[in-house]
């Protein structure tokens, strides 16, 4: 951790890690001084205040003792031991300024500098590099070691010696990654970068090569660069480094940033904590937070680097209009945009009636903008038409653990996972799509814990260095709640289900109908090894360690909601938990990954047409009184329409207006043709957003949206934990996206004055319950707190369901397998899946205009090499894919990490849209498309599909933009 | 030191390495095992290993970098090694080294243009008492002036 600037007491580097123990008391230095057992002493020293110097050590990592810096006496014991390695004991004695100690640091540190470069003035890490700091601190007045005249010497720093000579031991700089660069010639050794990789981001791709003076960290083997290594650039060696042989880019072009600002990273719903370091309102760089209680000072490329976006050129700043789409866009005012946008809607449903329009709301945005945004459907268009695109990811999570918990949220704080002893990952894939998650989870992996993966695809989490998981049920896609309810069959059959939970914490008959239900013996694992292609033996010892492995937590992604079945897969993996009573405290759970920042937030915020802020249905009259006093309106009871529902009303002629706030719903939704159908027979969509996003193609007014770097608000991650995001600068669009919506509604004659989103959160924590306790002077205070946060939780609520469950009775739902109807057939002989990777977020607005693309530039197909051969397929030939919807072209990577009959493909890239190909199933419940699971075909190709090349024509068109009129 | 062999195979490699996994820490033996075997480490072995033992290729060139004895290349068919620690040096070694090397035109970790010689600086054989000493393959030798360095390279066929 680098202490940048004036080091504020948040930011004191504490040394080793905190420990828990038994408090110890010893004297240093004359002050007493009381830690828990295990501290060490140097960590004891800086509780007490005081900072003994070091440069190996930093409190992210375990002690190293080796940079002999922190050397101090004890009192009855001989030697100078290092303090960072001593652990404390009762009545030790501890001296840290003797004569002896100081003279070894400064001996110590003469050394260092001798083979380090003194162009301290001009380098990248001046006034914020540790090496620079404990040369002040240790007295280093002279260097006394000197090059010999004639060359000859041996050091790291200088590329000639001084004769002339070329000087073997030096290295140039590594400049491979786009984000950061290495520069051997600063490199004090103190590993701190190697211990970095490999305990807290768990990759290992570092190391140090050689010994005695020839050893230098190497990324990889030798002929390797940063880039050419494991190396997924999340930053933690950069963070770890005390000086400028890892530096930021942008520090270097940029210089030390002078002040800073916490606040929370916005790409998926893990919600790290960052601090927007800047000059002005110059972006220097983001450093994930040490204090921010999601990510514990850890970070991923995205978060740590992505965010030039925000400064790109393709940013849109001035609101634009048209009549119809085929017109080039016209720039205008915001008055202008704004009410030309209300009088169109206004005429709409003057015209097809109140409820021909509707919002979409984003959960990219923050909590008080979606609310705002559900507010304007409820309040101004007197419609439920409201939805959001948790439609798309999430939705059978709320319904799934709403019906058999009562809330509809994950059940844990991340932290949790430290406690955990089995982890079930089903149908995720966490160090692609939420890296900082597994950066945790494969730490308490390598400390022990066993882990199941329920998965088509053999992610990284099955075998990666220091990690193997126990099992890898490696099912047919769609198959997911067969294998869900086998695994409950071995555990109820076995008779290893927990009876004095469920007999005291659920609903007794109902566990007796789901015990009989799942014990039929067609549930068995042999029973259905035809059906879902994983071994029965394999599924009954994964339920066997499940269930008697300690503490077992779920953990689970898209895989589970996106398909046919995706609520009914929900239940059952809550009824797993219930069945082995891993509810309830640190360790266990069931921890839906959600996919973006707010998510979570959209969905509690009532973005739902069914449902008013909080989870509660529009048809109860108490709930929509509470709404009807605040807004002074009268609210439908009605439910209102879904994302799939408008966009049929807009083909039959019935819907004209859409509000889409934050969301691509062309690339990002299902069957890219439907959607674009409904667009295109719309009167009337605004799209308010960064960029000219596909959706913007069919749209007829388009507002510039703000970044989360340019206003105030909270976003709520997976864990419910509500995290403040900070206005780091103005909006360069001139707006928050907060302000906008307001605009747009008073234009509509809604008469809204908000003037900070705090006033917002006022107003949601009056309406809305679980929420009472929440308001920005609460948040300032705790940094965070985690929803119900009321009157009987006034701290958040980390844990949920700890003495009961929140609808009472823990509820056992019957989980019928039904197949989906998108089979494979002899025209569509594999299945498709779609998923995620590291470098890119989601359809890749944002990472694609940074330079992440380096690690992913396309979207290509995974397949079997044996599907690969069978049609005559080499590692990277065009192929056209194939659905009964659609089809695009990609090239093919061939890899058996697919099974047979099983491909996989991202959906990063717009040119590619893997959507045209997915179909239109979706969720029973809640119509959350089956992403998951499309019959497909694939063959050769030599060049795009049509559909791709009309899709480029079009989009060309459509996103031509008038030159402003002077 | 027997000829150098020709460059192995990923399965060659494969099958030595997994002779070696039933034991408990098995990196060193298997790095012994592939030079005894192929008379160096080649850079692909590292993957291939790196898989086996679930670690990664970073941390199997850490190992391999710490020992200066585990070769990337093969030597050529002799090995000569010269001490370069103090005592040694108090009695010449320099000046013989750089003699030595002068006379086989290479430098040190360098290999006859014939293949016949490599030769490479050792700090100390433990035979401080007859210093210079080298030492030829597995054989050491003490007091080593000129004309014994001379026989030393011819029989190794520099």
């Amino acid at each position: 951790m680098k202490d940048l600037i004036i080091p504020s007491d948040a930011e004191r580097d504490f040394g080793t890690p905190a420990k828990e123990g038994k408090p110890v008391t010893l004297t240093i230095d004359g002050f007493e001084v009381t830690v828990p057992e295990g501290s060490s002493v140097m960590r004891a020293a800086a509780e007490a205040g005081l900072q003994i110097p070091k440069l190996c050590a930093t409190d992210s990592l375990e002690a190293f003792g080796s940079c002999r810096l922190c050397v101090v006496e004890v009192e009855g014991r001989r030697g100078t031991p290092s303090s960072c390695t001593l652990p404390v004991a009762e009545g030790m004695v501890v001296r840290t300024q003797s004569q002896k100690v100081k003279k070894i640091r400064k001996g110590v540190m003469e050394l260092y500098i001798s083979d380090h470069p003194l162009d301290c003035l001009t380098c990248a890490a001046n006034g914020d590099c540790e090496l620079q700091d404990m040369a002040g601190m240790v007295g280093l007045r002279d260097v006394r070691y000197e090059q010999p005249k004639a060359g000859g010497f041996a050091n790291h720093f200088q590329a000639r010696d001084t004769s002339g000579e070329a000087n073997p031991d030096w290295l140039p700089k590594d400049d491979s990654n786009p984000y950061f660069t290495y520069d051997p010639s600063k490199c004090i050794v103190c590993s701190r970068c190697v211990r970095a990789c490999e305990e807290v981001q768990g990759t290992f791709a570092l190391t140090i090569e050689g010994r005695g003076f020839d050893s230098r960290v190497s990324a990889g083997a030798a002929g390797d660069d940063f880039m050419a290594s494991d190396c997924v650039s999340c930053g933690a060696c950069v963070q770890a480094c005390p000086t400028a042989t890892l530096q930021e880019k942008s520090v270097i072009e940029l210089g030390t940033p002078e002040r800073s600002v916490i606040t929370t990273c916005a790409y998926c719903g893990v919600g790290c904590s960052f601090k927007a370091e800047l000059n002005g309102d110059d972006l220097v760089r983001m450093v994930p937070y040490k204090h921010g209680k999601a990510n514990r000072g850890h970070s991923c490329v995205k978060g740590r680097f992505a965010y030039g976006y925000a400064t790109h050129k393709d940013r849109i700043l001035n609101p634009m209009i048209r009549d119809s789409i085929d017109q080039p866009w016209k720039e205008v005012s915001w008055e202008e945009a704004l009410g030309f946008a209300a009088s169109k809607m206004r005429g709409l449903q003057e015209t097809y009636g109140k409820k021909s329009i509707g919002v979409i709301t984003s959960s990219r945005c923050t909590n008080e903008e979606t609310y705002l945004v559900q507010k304007l459907a409820r309040a101004v268009f007197e419609n439920n038409n409201t939805d959001t695109c948790a439609r798309v990811c999430h939705s059978p999570t709320g319904y799934g653990l709403g019906q058999t918990f009562g809330t509809s949220a994950g059940t844990q704080d991340f932290d949790s996972v430290e406690h955990t002893d089995v982890v079930i990952v089903i149908g995720a894939n966490p160090t692609d799509g939420h890296p900082v998650f597994a950066s945790r989870l494969k730490k308490r992996l390598r400390a022990g814990a066993k882990l199941i993966v329920i998965d088509p695809r053999r992610i990284d989490l099955v075998k990666s260095a220091h990690i193997e998981a126990a099992h890898h049920l490696p099912l047919r896609p769609g198959t997911n709640v067969s294998v869900v309810t086998s695994l409950a069959h071995v555990i109820v059959t076995e008779g290893l289900m927990d009876e004095a939970f469920i007999r005291e914490r659920c609903d007794w008959e109902e566990f007796q109908d789901y015990a009989a239900f799942v014990s039929d013996p067609r549930h068995s694992p042999e029973a259905n090894e035809m059906l879902t292609g994983v071994p029965a033996e394999e599924l009954r010892k994964a339920a066997r360690l499940f269930a008697t492995g300690g503490n077992g937590a779920i953990y689970y992604g898209l895989g589970v909601t996106e398909h046919s079945q995706g609520s009914t897969t929900v239940m059952g993996i809550a009824n797993l938990a219930m069945l082995t009573g891993n509810l309830g405290r640190p360790g266990v759970g069931v921890n839906p990954l959600r996919g973006q920042n707010n998510v979570q937030g959209a969905c509690d915020m009532g973005s739902f047409p069914h449902e008013l802020p909080g989870y509660r249905h529009v048809k109860r009259e108490d709930v929509r009184d509470v709404f009807e006093q605040a807004w002074g309106v009268e609210i439908d009871p009605e439910p209102g329409l879904r994302i799939p529902n408008m966009l049929d009303a807009a083909v039959e002629g019935t819907f004209k207006g859409l509000y889409c706030q934050g969301e691509d719903i062309l690339q990002s939704d299902p069957d890219t043709k439907h959607v674009a159908a409904g667009l295109a027979a719309m009167e009337c969509v605004i799209v308010h957003d960064l960029f000219l996003n596909e959706t913007a193609n069919y749209a007829h007014v388009f507002l510039p949206g703000s970044t989360f770097l340019e206003k105030d608000g909270t976003f709520t991650n997976a864990e419910r934990r509500i995290n403040r995001v900070r206005k780091v600068m103005a909006p360069r669009n001139g707006y928050a996206d907060w302000e906008v919506t307001q605009e747009l509604a008073n234009a509509m004659g809604a008469g809204w004055h908000y003037t900070h989103p705090s006033q917002i959160m006022d107003e949601i924590a009056v309406t809305t319950p679980s929420f009472a306790g929440v308001s920005y002077d609460v948040l300032e205070q705790k940094g965070s707190v985690q929803w119900p946060c009321n009157a009987d939780h006034p701290d958040g609520t980390p844990l949920m369901h700890v003495d009961g469950f929140v609808r009472g009775k823990g509820r056992f739902i019957v989980t019928e397998y039904i197949a989906t109807d998108e089979r494979s057939g002899p025209r569509f002989p594999l299945l498709l899946t779609t998923g995620r990777i590291l470098s890119q977020y989601n359809v890749g607005a944002q990472t694609r205009r940074t330079a992440n693309s380096v690690w992913h530039h396309e979207d290509v197909l995974e397949i079997h090499p044996h599907d690969a051969e069978n049609r005559g397929l080499r590692d990277g030939d065009w192929i056209r894919l194939a659905s009964r919807s659609g089809e695009t072209t990609l090239r093919a990577k061939i890899t058996d990490r697919v099974s047979p009959g099983v491909v996989y493909t991202t959906f990063h890239h717009p040119d590619t849209q893997a959507n045209v190909v997915t179909t239109d199933f979706s969720d029973w419940a809640t119509n959350c498309p089956e992403y998951k699971v499309t019959a497909v075909q694939v063959s050769p190709s030599n060049g795009p599909s049509d559909w791709q090349r009309e899709y480029s024509a079009q989009a060309e068109q459509a996103r031509r933009i008038l030159p402003a009129a002077e | 030191m027997s000829a150098p062999m020709p460059a192995p195979t990923e399965e060659e490699v494969r099958a030595i390495v997994s002779g070696q996994l039933h034991l408990e820490g098995p990196l060193l033996p298997i790095l012994h095992d592939l030079q005894h075997t192929f008379g160096h480490v080649p850079r692909m072995a590292l993957q291939v290993i790196a898989d086996a033992l679930n670690i990664t290729r970073a941390e199997v060139h850490g190992v391999m970098s710490f020992y200066h004895d585990f070769r990337e290349v093969p030597a050529g068919h002799h090995v000569v090694k010269i001490c370069r620690a103090e005592a040694c040096q108090a009695m010449g070694a320099e000046a013989l080294a750089a003699r030595t090397l002068e006379k086989l035109g290479t430098a040190w970790h360098g290999t006859t243009v014939n293949g016949a010689v490599t030769v490479e600086p050792v700090y100390c054989l433990g035979l401080c008492a007859c210093a210079p000493a080298a030492m030829v393959d597995d054989r050491v030798v003490g007091r080593v002036d000129d004309a014994k360095m001379d026989r030393l390279l011819r029989e190794a066929g520099a």
